[in-house]
């Protein structure tokens, strides 16, 4: 399930740092809808993708979803978005103006902006690393974050077991047939049976983790150590860097329009 | 005489072994009217390698889960007596016992082998500069020679079963507990496992104590045998030979595989001109992977013929593609090349290609048993899952009744025709995962594996069973690792070769 992370200099860097910056510029940007701030802040994270350490081919495959995504949220918005200013375009009930497009700008813009970075640090990142610094960095409870982690083991084989579930069924006479009804029995049926196979996985771990010294309040201690190097910090000052200029010229140039005003 | 101390050296640590006392212990899970384990008097010394037997129900694992400290506190169950470890109370001996479970899948906790091997140590608070020495003699002691970064998630169930004993290791128990750790492995990697075991007691001298069903694997590298009875109590209790003479037949009665005494396998009626019901031509197997569309192939070049009234079975080594060719023979699989037809009397009328039927035109021709029974339990009640067959086949509710009845009654399911199927114990798993598919009567039968970790009563059972069907003319196909389920029932054996990938990207 995890991919296979090549050695960069982002996927050296503290999760905890990428997070946050992942987090910061998010906020920044979900503060106002313009389209020069997202423009701006999707500029400055494309120059600093260069470094993300991904291949071109794993780059795209991870975030085509965005490219989707950015375009059907602002072509959607375009069309059907509140209208304001000239009308550029009617058909219908379907108007163009110069307001909805430029908000269909912003939006498809705001979803690259966020979605883009938000992935690629994601797809650096092993999850254990990821638990590693939450737990000793942010001081998160272990129990807590060490349970997660071992549970996003177990998805890999929620898929084996779905597969096998589909497989039985056919066998047993009840893999198709009976129309949209059948269809559905055939969805929640073996829904059903994944959970409890699931939740009985899910008992034997805790037992096998328990037996391995898991789960008292005793102190613990960390085989990895997770530091927040003075790399991490520049990361996120970059990061506040990004929030800050995009979040100047759009002032500047007079497009900044603070949601909650 | 140096004192113990909890730093090692070069050679291994100095483990201070485990002594073991039960005086009248007893444990009744919450909400169960019987005890699972009651009236319990025992004693370990320090050091003593033991087997722990007894029938499905003796309680067993129970008292190793006590041991471990793993059974909860009085929400859990009703404790009675006393168990005690080194003078003091079980639960309490944190860090002190090491158990390594059945399922090799759900005790690998994280991603990578090396700190999977270092969770154990890091609960106990070992200091970091401490962990990782202890992690690599761990690992070499159990024979796993990968980099630490190796994910677990690409190991055979034998190394996965080593990774949970070096994860155990690590940790220097001076109490190690195996609670049927080989149970679900094939030969090779029983082996493995069992070999990693002796290796570390010889060096650390722990206390052991092992629950198994194969006395075959264990028996010459334990010095003592404990019975447990299942209406309370130790039944019998000695050396190893001892013992497996006085209460062999006792054992084997009760599911033990007694290596004296082997079940009797059955006598098959060899059956005159049989036809070919599936033909297997230059076939090529595989499945396709999660978000992929073409299949990966695993096995490829099979050429075979399923015939009436004879059993073929499929062997190999893991990952060789064995579970992946039946259920592409079972009709459930694409091929993925080459070409696999039923005969005419077969297919009686549809298409030739097993795959392209329904579901439902499936019942009748090929059943197929899976590895892990649960997967093909739909309903909520033994007597409702059985019938779901005979009603997709449209047959008169009287005749689904009396089919249902005779399949309970043969199988032993009767009294449990109200029992959730998820709640059998494994035996009346595997038994009733039989009974679903032979409900439909199919011409072929097809088993993946279908006496993995069954006791030897179940085991005998289920040959009898299949012998009785193979003489009335079913074809069966059956992947298996078991020798003796071959030599009782195989008339063909194909032979997988070694898996076409490792599984290992090249950089």
């Amino acid at each position: 399930m995890t991919p296979s992370i090549r050695t960069s200099v982002v996927a050296r860097l503290n999760p905890v740092a990428k997070l946050s910056v992942a987090l910061i510029v998010s906020c920044a940007l979900l503060l106002s809808i313009d389209w020069v701030s997202a423009g701006v802040a999707l500029l400055l994270e494309a120059v600093l993708l260069v470094w993300c350490g991904l291949s071109a081919r794993q780059f795209w495959l991870r975030t085509a979803p965005v490219w989707i995504a950015a375009p059907m949220a602002s072509i959607t918005t375009i069309l059907y978005g509140e209208d304001s200013g000239a009308v550029l375009w009617q058909f219908g009930f379907i108007s163009v103006t110069e307001g909805s497009a430029q908000l269909g700008l912003a939006i498809g813009l705001r979803v690259l902006a966020i979605g883009l970075p938000g992935i690629v640090l994601l797809a650096t990142t092993d999850p254990t690393d990821l638990a590693d610094g939450l737990a000793q960095v942010l001081r998160l409870p272990a129990r807590f974050v060490l349970g997660g982690l071992a549970g996003l083991r177990l998805v890999g084989m929620f898929i084996d077991d779905w597969h096998s579930l589909g497989l039985a069924r056919r066998a047993r006479g009840v893999g198709d047939g009976g129309g949209l009804r059948g269809a559905a029995r055939r969805f929640f049926g073996p829904a059903f049976s994944l959970l409890v196979i699931s939740v009985r996985r899910g008992s034997k771990l805790a037992t096998a983790m328990e037996a391995r010294g898991f789960g008292s309040n005793e102190p613990r201690t960390w085989a990895r150590p997770s530091h927040v190097r003075a790399a991490d910090a520049a990361l996120v000052a970059i990061g506040f860097a990004i929030a800050g200029i995009a979040i100047g010229v759009a002032v500047w140039a007079e497009t900044w329009s603070f949601i909650l005003a | 005489m140096p004192p113990p101390s909890s730093t090692s050296s070069a050679r291994g640590p100095q483990i201070r072994p485990v002594q073991i006392e039960a005086r009248g212990w007893g444990w009744r899970h919450a909400g169960r009217h019987h005890h699972a384990v009651s009236g319990l008097d025992l004693r370990i010394e320090p050091g003593e390698r033991v087997l722990l037997l007894g029938a499905s129900g003796a309680g067993k694992s129970t008292l190793v889960h006590a041991l471990a400290g793993v059974l909860g506190d009085a929400e859990d169950g009703d404790e009675t007596g006393r168990l005690l470890i080194d003078g003091g109370r079980a639960a309490a001996a944190r860090g002190r016992v090491g158990l390594v479970l059945q399922d090799p899948d759900s005790q690998v906790v994280l991603a990578r082998v090396g700190d999977d091997v270092a969770f154990g140590c890091e609960n106990l608070a070992v200091p970091r500069a401490e962990i990782w020495p202890r992690v690599r003699r761990a690992l070499a002691e159990v024979g796993l020679n990968l980099p630490l970064d190796h994910p677990t998630s690409n190991l055979s169930g034998g190394q996965k079963q080593r990774l949970a004993l070096a994860g155990v290791l690590a940790m220097q128990p001076g109490l190690l507990l195996l609670d049927e750790p080989t149970a679900n492995l094939d030969p090779v990697g029983i082996i493995e496992v069992r070999d990693a075991v002796v290796r570390s007691l010889d060096h650390s001298g722990a206390t052991f104590v092992v629950i198994e069903h194969r006395v075959e694997v264990w028996q010459d590298v334990v010095d003592r045998v404990i019975v447990l009875d299942p209406a309370g109590g130790v039944l019998a209790d000695g050396p190893t030979r001892q013992i497996l003479a006085s209460q062999g037949d006792r054992l084997a009665q009760a599911g033990v595989w007694v290596p004296a005494r082997p079940p009797r396998f059955p006598v098959r009626h060899a059956i005159s001109n049989s036809q070919s019901l599936l033909r297997a031509d230059g076939l090529a197997v595989g499945r396709v992977p999660f978000g992929r569309r073409v299949a990966s192939v695993v096995a490829e070049g099979i050429t075979l013929s399923v015939d009436a009234g004879t059993a073929t079975v499929v062997t190999g080594p893991n990952g060789a593609g064995k579970s992946t060719l039946a259920l592409t023979l079972a009709g459930l699989l694409k091929p993925a090349g080459g070409t696999l037809r039923a005969s005419d009397s077969l297919a009686d009328g549809i298409v030739a290609e097993p795959h392209r039927w329904r579901s439902r035109q499936l019942l009748t021709r090929i059943g197929t048993v899976f590895q892990d029974p649960e997967h093909q339990f739909l309903a909520a009640t033994v007597r409702g899952d059985l019938t779901i067959g005979p009603h997709a086949l449209g047959l008169s509710p009287a005749e689904q009744t009396s089919r249902v009845d005779e399949l309970m009654h043969r199988l032993r399911l009767d009294h449990l025709a109200d029992a959730n199927p998820f709640t059998l114990s494994g035996g009346e798993k595997r038994r009733m995962s039989v009974a679903t598919v032979l409900a439909t009567r199919p011409r072929l039968l097809v088993l993946d594996e279908p006496t993995f970790g069954q006791d030897s009563r179940t085991w005998q059972e289920l040959v009898s069973l299949l012998a009785e069907l193979l003489d009335e003319g079913t074809a069966i196909v059956a992947v298996t690792h078991d020798a003796q389920f071959v030599s009782a029932l195989a008339d063909e054996e194909y032979r997988l070769g070694a898996p076409m990938s490792l599984g290992v990207a090249q950089p």
